[in-house]
């Protein structure tokens, strides 16, 4: 026993402690901090778009305000329904917000700059985001709620319906990479980037992403007109601010897969002197900065699906879309021989 | 070696834990829970078995689709725990037997391996080792070269029967409105609008 604590203890120092923790910690405090101006960034563009000026009080020019909201939820008192069934109730927004954030352990911001480097990384990134289904399903199911429960059933059905038409993307991206490696699928693209040769799965991913981060013009889980605040009616404080969070999270982590699936991940966009001067994680940050504000622009764009025409899209146009192009990308590969060699 | 050893036992009592709840849990929402962490420590034990891609496809189909739609069905029907419940002791033996029978088989096996070492050889991976190529190309290799047909025919059968299940319950209801995309978009000013010069006082003849 004593051998066995003390090779823990080694194992701990040596392989666990030094790099690795703070390897995590130089991604994640990042990514809280972007979370947090995220929500800045959002009431800003929606307010340019809609001729306000957004937030501009707290702070030069408003930047301090996603901590004025943070301390707000962070200071109000956390309400547990009677009827809800507390240990779901409380480990629900705590599973959303931890999956938006170990789906990052495999993102590669550069050559060999990644904290897991691992084979089935596309596959990591896939079965984390199809589980953050359960958070809003079991904050439904638990709240005790007609609103919440209407609420999480609709996103469960929305989630399965889109990571359809996402799986077969991804498939497609793997064929013309020949790796499920994240690093291999960025440095498949030196010559072209993958938007140009499959822009239609390319605009099939970004929807699908933000039916899957159920954003408008897919936030019918949450839609006020009808459902009230929708999953997420019974929360208070910070356990809302989890799924707060979590959402906002998971809407960056799109537009990070979104850039490295298909705008080419850190490569500069022609690889001549001037740009490749710029490092590598920059283009990276500017790439998903970029989708970020799509995400926000199409917000401030579009009304809201109705839910039959939500399925719709999702079943019968992105679903046959998707295969098709699955199809044709395999022929076309195929036909001219330029099935990738085995990379992995 | 010794914190694979540390993880092993981390993720195999936590999956026997979770398969002993996923049965005994009053709640049969919790049931379900308990069985997605369940799945989950396979995963895991895939994953230090080297088997990457298996552990993935385990989160991303069982847990990813497969328990959700358990738990949607679960959490929709109204279930009586206590008349559940009452049924457990009838169907206890049956269960035993299922299991007595299924760990027959496995010590047959192990103790077969034991007896005779070559029928061991026959059970090893029929494929080159990890350190050769990645268990992804791998299954590949197996499923979509070796074993083609037998892969298309398992397809093709559960494509008839996700057909036959769609043709069982689907009725078109007479007289619920659909909406035509094709048709709305389809539509011409001149067959919807029209305007018309209202004489005073006499109003628009229908």
């Amino acid at each position: 026993m004593d051998n066995l604590w003390a090779g823990a203890g080694h194992v701990f120092w040596a392989y666990v402690w030094p790099t690795h923790i703070l390897q995590v910690l130089f991604v994640a405090v990042p990514l809280l901090v972007a979370i947090a101006y995220y929500t800045y960034f959002e009431r800003k563009v929606l307010a340019y778009s809609q001729l306000r000026k957004g937030p501009n009080v707290v702070g030069p020019l408003g930047l301090l305000q996603p901590f004025a909201d943070g301390l707000k939820l962070l200071l109000k008192e956390t309400i547990v329904p009677s009827g809800a069934n507390r240990i779901v109730f409380v480990a629900a927004p705590m599973i959303t917000f931890s999956l938006a954030l170990v789906a990052w352990a495999v993102i590669p911001f550069d050559v060999g700059v990644v904290i897991a480097n691992i084979n089935v990384g596309i596959l990591y990134l896939f079965a984390i985001s199809s589980l953050s289904v359960y958070g809003i399903i079991m904050a439904g199911w638990a709240s005790n709620s007609r609103y919440a429960f209407l609420g999480a059933l609709r996103s469960a059905a929305q989630m399965v319906s889109y990571e359809v038409s996402i799986g077969f993307v991804l498939v497609t991206v793997l064929l013309c990479v020949g790796s499920l490696n994240l690093t291999d699928i960025v440095l498949a693209q030196r010559h072209v980037w993958f938007v140009i040769p499959l822009l239609p799965m390319a605009v099939v991913f970004f929807v699908s992403g933000l039916a899957e981060t159920n954003r408008a013009p897919f936030d019918l889980p949450e839609g006020e007109s009808e459902l009230v605040a929708g999953f997420h009616v019974e929360y208070s404080a910070m356990s809302f601010g989890l799924f707060f969070l979590g959402e906002y999270g998971n809407m960056i982590l799109m537009s990070a897969m979104t850039s490295i699936l298909f705008l080419g991940g850190w490569l500069s966009p022609i690889p001549l002197e001037p740009f490749t001067w710029i490092p590598g994680p920059l283009w990276l940050l500017a790439k998903i900065l970029f989708v970020m504000f799509c995400f926000l622009w199409v917000r401030a764009t579009f009304p809201r699906f109705r839910y039959d025409q939500l399925m719709r899209l999702g079943w019968k146009v992105f679903l046959p879309l998707s295969l098709f192009w699955l199809v044709l990308t395999a022929g076309v590969l195929t036909a001219t021989g330029w099935v990738p060699a085995h990379a992995g | 070696m010794i914190f694979t050893a540390i993880m092993f036992y981390l993720f195999a009592a936590a999956a026997i834990g979770s398969g002993v709840m996923v049965v005994s849990a009053r709640n049969p929402v919790h049931s379900v829970l308990f069985l997605i962490l369940a799945f989950f420590n396979g995963a895991g034990l895939f994953v230090l078995m080297g088997a990457e891609f298996l552990a993935m496809i385990l989160v991303i189909v069982y847990v990813g689709a497969v328990a959700v739609l358990f738990l949607f069905v679960v959490m929709m029907l109204d279930i009586d725990f206590a008349q559940l419940r009452s049924g457990a002791a009838k169907y206890l033996p049956v269960g035993l037997l299922v299991g007595i029978i299924l760990l027959a088989e496995l010590v047959f096996v192990f103790a077969g391996w034991a007896i005779a070492p070559r029928v061991a050889g026959i059970a090893a991976a029929p494929f080159p080792s990890n350190a050769a190529i990645t268990n992804t190309r791998a299954l590949g290799d197996l499923l979509y070269t070796r074993y083609i047909f037998a892969f298309q025919a398992a397809g093709m059968i559960l494509l008839v029967a996700m057909i036959g299940a769609i043709v069982l319950t689907l009725r078109h209801r007479v007289g619920t409105r659909r909406q035509v995309i094709a048709e709305q978009l389809a539509r011409q000013r001149a067959e919807t609008v029209a305007v018309v010069k209202v004489p005073l006082g006499t109003g628009v003849a229908d």
